[in-house]
């Protein structure tokens, strides 16, 4: 039998982990937020910055040449981790939220009608929510949601013959759940949508990076993800269209990059996925980004999933043998995190405590504000994982926890 | 237990977060001020009894974190038998103390437990969230107020 990655080997590639927070070692468990970079990463912005800094697509100098060759050299990148059948189908945001964006604007605007329906499920990240509730109200569409089951966080999918119907033309949701580590079945779901012929976007934000993407073996017509939650700089994110929606669709901004020719009263379009870069793109991270997934993949994605959902199936059961805490999301099959709310004691309180024991937690709605109503809580607090994390951390997390129990307890 | 989280969460405060006072609706009531900060969800409702400019009597509900009820059952207490002057007068010692950790030379009673807040960026709106409702509500204002 092969041996896995030294993990602990890994955990000294991330420069930022070796240091005390009010003087305690750091534990990280805020992955979902952010994750933290490696030093291959760093190393790759100063180099840029140091060496190659110039504009891309337009110049014919040599820095320009340099910058627009590893620039693009980072989608061709993209489009391997995501088994994407071309460079073409990768466009450059800002992030999952602006990929949501440009599709609900481009696409949405072109293609929703009044009386047409967006499918949506209740758990979904407020920027996989409210970019179509601007959409419907600019088209007159309508939402509909898959409901949750409650705090064990699963889709009910005994409603989807009632809520997929024809006249839903888009159907967004999350691969897996950033509040509750629900993993949700994209293949089944996207399968079902195109019987109907319904267009699909799934949010990856949570997935990409934790465990291996396959846009062909989903089956979904756009996926969005972030560059800074997987090891990649913050402020970068990626849209991946199938190639014939992406055709089809009309600009997202206007600016320059993004056209073939401009007179003063009307211009002509670049070929997706240039048609949707308008102006400077952030070079620097998409190059930073390629060097991040190069680092993931050497690893192997599998088996970041794996240890990442070994760690929060330990959490979890740490936290449900103590009397109090009540926990959301899938008991098994979870990804990389864990929510849970201690009785009597706000998310707010346990997240500034575990935080002097240098642990660094979350606490809040988790951008799921109607999620969080519907269970009944204002907020919960999560420790969410990944693979620099160690199972040492898990157990002085689980003390943390003890102590506060103890000390906001009756 | 590190300093900082006994200056933060002091024996008063806890006592407060744990058994809040003046925790319930207020028979009698005639203002109403509403605390929401959408950050943490923590939201609550400031009754006050008003007898021509003073406060005879003030009560509050809702929910949310331990410094955030604890200074909304304080200050319910404190601001009892005040003019609506001398509240807003309070209020500006408090949010001066919350935010920079100076205890006023005139004094702010009990509220001095709050002085810690200061050093805990993140948690001063919780402090000042149910201050924000009272006023709003001895001003007469009928919107809820955000601290964002």
């Amino acid at each position: 039998m092969s041996q896995g990655p030294d993990w602990l080997q890994l955990r000294a590639d991330f420069p930022i982990l070796d240091q005390e927070v009010h003087g305690h070692e750091l534990v990280y468990f805020d992955n979902a937020a952010s994750s933290q970079k490696p030093r291959v990463v760093i190393d790759a912005l100063r180099h840029y910055y140091e060496r190659d800094n110039a504009n891309v697509h337009r110049g014919i100098h040599e820095l320009s040449n340099r910058a627009t060759t590893a620039f693009e050299a980072g989608r061709e990148r993209v489009a391997r981790f995501l088994n994407a059948g071309s460079a073409d189908e990768i466009i450059f945001t800002r992030g999952t939220t602006e990929s949501i964006n440009l599709v609900a604007a481009a696409w949405g605007n072109q293609n929703l009608r009044a009386g047409d329906r967006i499918l949506l499920t209740e758990m979904e990240h407020h920027s996989n929510l409210v970019p179509w509730q601007m959409l419907a109200q600019r088209t007159g569409a309508k939402l509909s949601f898959i409901p949750v089951t409650g705090d064990e966080g699963l889709l009910d999918l005994s409603q989807l013959d009632t809520l997929l119907t024809p006249e839903v033309k888009l159907f967004a949701f999350t691969h897996i759940s950033n509040s509750l580590g629900t993993v949700n079945p994209v293949a089944q779901l996207c399968a079902r949508a195109r019987a109907l012929g319904v267009t699909t976007l799934v949010d990856a934000a949570q997935s990409a990076g934790h465990l291996p993407l396959d846009v062909r073996a989903l089956g979904c017509d756009f996926l969005a993800f972030s560059s800074h939650k997987i090891c990649g700089p913050t402020g970068l994110g990626v849209l991946w269209g199938r190639p014939e929606i992406l055709d089809a669709m009309p600009p997202y901004q206007g600016g320059g990059e993004m056209i073939l020719s401009v007179d003063y009263f009307q211009s002509s379009y670049k070929k997706a996925p240039h048609r949707f870069e308008a102006g400077t793109p952030d070079i620097s991270g998409v190059i930073a980004l390629h060097v991040a997934l190069d680092y993931l993949d050497a690893i192997g994605r599998a088996a970041i999933f794996q240890h990442d959902q070994e760690l929060a199936q330990y959490a979890w059961q740490r936290l449900a043998e103590m009397p109090g805490v009540r926990l959301f999301g899938p008991a098994k099959d979870r990804a990389g995190l864990v929510s849970f709310q201690l009785e009597d004691v706000h998310a707010h309180d346990v997240v500034t405590f575990a935080d002097q024991r240098g642990v660094a937690l979350r606490g809040g709605h988790h951008c799921n504000q109607p999620l969080m109503k519907k269970l009944g809580v204002p907020s919960t607090a999560r420790a969410s994982f990944y693979f620099y994390n160690t199972r040492a951390e898990v157990d002085r997390f689980i003390d943390v926890v003890c102590e506060i129990r103890k000390f906001f307890g009756p | 237990m590190s300093d900082e989280l006994d200056e933060l969460y002091q024996e008063v405060i806890l006592d407060h977060c744990k058994k809040p006072r003046n925790f319930r609706l207020l028979e009698g009531a005639t203002r109403l001020g509403e605390g929401y900060n959408p950050l943490c969800g923590d939201n609550y409702k400031v009754y006050v009894k008003m007898d021509g400019e003073v406060v005879a009597d003030a009560s509050f509900q809702g929910s949310g974190c331990c410094i955030s009820k604890a200074s909304a059952s304080l200050m319910t207490d404190a601001v009892k038998g005040r003019t609506k002057t001398e509240v807003k007068a309070l209020f500006a010692l408090v949010h001066d103390m919350i935010t920079t950790g100076r205890v006023a030379a005139q004094g702010v009673g009990k509220l001095a437990v709050f002085a810690g807040v200061h050093k805990f960026p993140a948690r001063v709106k919780c402090a000042i969230l149910a201050w924000h409702a009272l006023v709003a509500a001895v001003d007469g204002a009928e919107t809820p107020v955000s601290t964002e």
